[in-house]
């Protein structure tokens, strides 16, 4: 009977209780959003980074070395000679290196020239045909292959550069030998092939443009590679490699590690603001309850006497007015949650496309636990602050003076 | 008659005072099961006052109430609280409900609050003898002023109480409902037994009763 006066007492203040839910609403889908995005963007960073101890490549910005090279979002600081990272790679505190060789693209979606120990470290599964062995045989991502509709058999031109709008490679095609099951990294996204394709391309291309001016003259022409992945024996190579490459050297070295914290320095500070901005807008869904509350007890006040006189507790009726609170609130915690999840569905469907970062996480998060305290504390001390009137309600004067 | 077996309602001697410089004294009566009792008096003379002490919405300064041979004057706030949901039905001089409710609501309230189990036959039976079944679903701000008052007195005797207190029932009521309501409070208290207190100014009723108390 309570809950049932409280609820009706919401439905007879409909604008009001719209409100307190709204603004509720807001905040809450807001936090809720930057935590899901935060958490979903960074447990995706560090994905992608695990077992990478150092990126080398060409001197430039690092961020945009590991954002290039890793994340295969940024385009890439330059070229460097495969024969410079390779004598790097003979560092006897090195374990791995893997080349990376970039700069073409098929709508939009990266090829890159690698090695099989790339396939290792991401420890992908092929899904269907074979991996890459001939000249200008391809084998994509799951993503890739879901987007652009490329089966295992078709060919294809690429594009020169990063961008879909490139100049075409007409006369070089690849091959699609194979597809790799869905990875949920960075692999997910790329056309990956043997580094010897990528070369062949641009040289067939600057044959082409230079008519052999000096390619036959030079038989030991220095490959270039874009960039290559470093794995480390030990935690020393760590400490003494970076440095000395970065000092040494023309190339540059970069610890994915340390770059991706300092980007999510700079994201975190809007978050914060963000979420600093949500939770005022919270402040205001409490204020607004407690507003309304204020209001409507003052004009129910001979209703609340009424109902003490026919034998309601003060604390009944202070419980009442509380769960009004608390109804509120959490009406618009849910609706606040069920809106997130949407905002995450049309952010992850527009990123998928765009950014090949596929979003998709539905679970109550342990952030909204938090968050769903928040809220009920919200409501309730809004609530409970103008609801202490009741206890100073004098029963027999408010029903003998109105 | 034997009065010690139907007396409801006995007051003696109450007396009670808002600050030191005015205190009401009320004369002693008492109230026999399913007799109406009329308290009459102009504005000021206390009749509010006795209403609230007679529904222990207040404590006298002096004097006894009992109902039923219990002594009411020295019960603490929730004995007295306990007592007034079970054993008083109270209708006071304006209409008031819980507004968001729609009528049943409003009558089962009386039960639940009183802790007694909600019956809807009793509202449903109530409605009928009081002519408002139609309206048991309507807010109570839909209703006309007769309306809301007989709606009030179906809910002073939701919980089948042994005094039915009745504060200027009839002051906002034109002759026509004025007489309906009389008949209906009386009825309806001598159907459950109950001691009818009416405390009112309106000379109107003055000629339907004979246990008249002139403040």
């Amino acid at each position: 009977m309570l809950f049932k006066i409280s609820w009706k007492n919401i439905l007879d203040k409909k604008l009001n209780s719209f409100l307190c839910i709204l603004l509720m609403t807001l905040g809450i889908a807001m936090i809720s959003l930057l935590m899901l995005l935060g958490k979903q963007l960074q447990d995706k960073f560090a994905k992608n980074i695990s077992g990478i101890d150092l990126v080398v490549g060409a001197k430039g910005s690092p961020l945009q070395l590991i954002l290039s090279s890793v994340y295969q979002i940024d385009n890439p600081t330059g070229n460097v000679y495969l024969d410079d990272v390779a004598a790097i790679a003979q560092n006897p505190l090195v374990k791995e290196m893997i080349p990376l060789s970039m700069g073409d693209n098929y709508q939009g979606f990266r090829i890159v020239g690698t090695n099989k120990k790339y396939f290792e470290h991401f420890k992908t599964k092929i899904a269907s045909g074979k991996m890459f062995k001939g000249n200008l045989e391809v084998i994509l991502g799951a993503s890739t292959a879901q987007n652009t509709n490329l089966k295992v058999g078709d060919t294809f031109a690429s594009s020169h550069g990063l961008d879909s709008e490139g100049e075409k490679h007409a006369e070089n095609n690849y091959k699609v030998v194979g597809i790799l099951e869905y990875n949920n990294s960075v692999v997910d996204n790329l056309i990956l092939t043997s580094l010897n394709s990528v070369w062949n391309i641009h040289e067939h291309q600057e044959e082409g443009e230079e008519h052999h001016e000096e390619a036959a003259a030079d038989s030991t022409i220095k490959r270039e590679i874009t960039s290559a992945i470093i794995k480390f024996r030990s935690p020393m190579g760590m400490m003494t490699m970076p440095r000395n490459i970065n000092q040494n050297s023309k190339l540059q070295a970069a610890v994915p590690a340390i770059e991706v914290n300092r980007l999510f320095e700079l994201l975190g500070i809007g978050i914060e603001g963000m979420q600093f901005l949500a939770a005022v807008i919270m402040l205001i869904s409490g204020i607004s309850v407690f507003v309304s509350l204020y209001n409507s007890l003052k004009e129910r006040k001979y209703e609340m006497a009424l109902m003490l006189s026919m034998g309601a507790s003060r604390t009944r009726l202070f419980l009442m007015l509380l769960l009004e609170g608390i109804i509120l609130s959490l009406l618009g915690f849910i609706a606040g949650i069920a809106l997130s999840r949407m905002g995450i569905y049309l952010i992850s469907n527009a990123l998928s496309k765009k950014f090949h970062f596929d979003v998709s996480q539905f679970s109550l998060q342990t952030g909204e636990i938090y968050l769903f305290g928040g809220a009920l504390l919200v409501g309730i001390l809004a609530a409970a602050i103008p609801s202490i009137g009741i206890y100073r309600i004098n029963i027999s004067k408010t029903l003998a003076t109105e | 008659m034997n009065q010690k077996l139907n007396t409801m309602l006995a007051c003696s001697e109450l007396s009670f005072s808002y600050d030191i410089k005015k205190t009401f004294n009320f004369p002693s009566f008492s109230c026999e099961k399913g007799e109406t009792l009329l308290i009459l008096g102009n504005s000021g003379t206390g009749k509010t006052t006795l209403l609230h002490l007679l529904a222990l919405l207040l404590r006298p300064k002096g004097g006894s109430i009992r109902i039923n041979e219990s002594e009411l004057a020295t019960l603490t706030a929730k004995e007295a609280s306990e007592m007034r949901a079970n054993h008083l039905g109270i209708i006071y001089q304006k209409p008031h409900f819980v507004n968001s409710l729609n009528v049943l609501d409003n009558l089962l309230l009386a039960n639940y609050l009183a802790h007694q189990k909600q019956s809807k036959e009793q509202a449903r039976k109530l409605a009928q003898n009081l002519g408002i079944s139609e309206l048991l679903d309507k807010k109570t701000s839909m209703l006309s002023g007769g309306e809301q008052q007989r709606v009030s007195i179906a809910r002073a005797l939701m919980n089948n109480p042994d005094v039915i207190l009745a504060d200027e029932p009839t002051s906002n009521l034109d002759d026509e409902n004025c007489e309906k309501v009389i008949q209906l409070l009386e009825n309806q208290s001598k159907n459950i037994g109950a001691a009818l207190v009416i405390v009112t100014h309106d000379q109107r009723l003055k000629d339907n009763f004979k246990n008249i108390i002139t403040l």
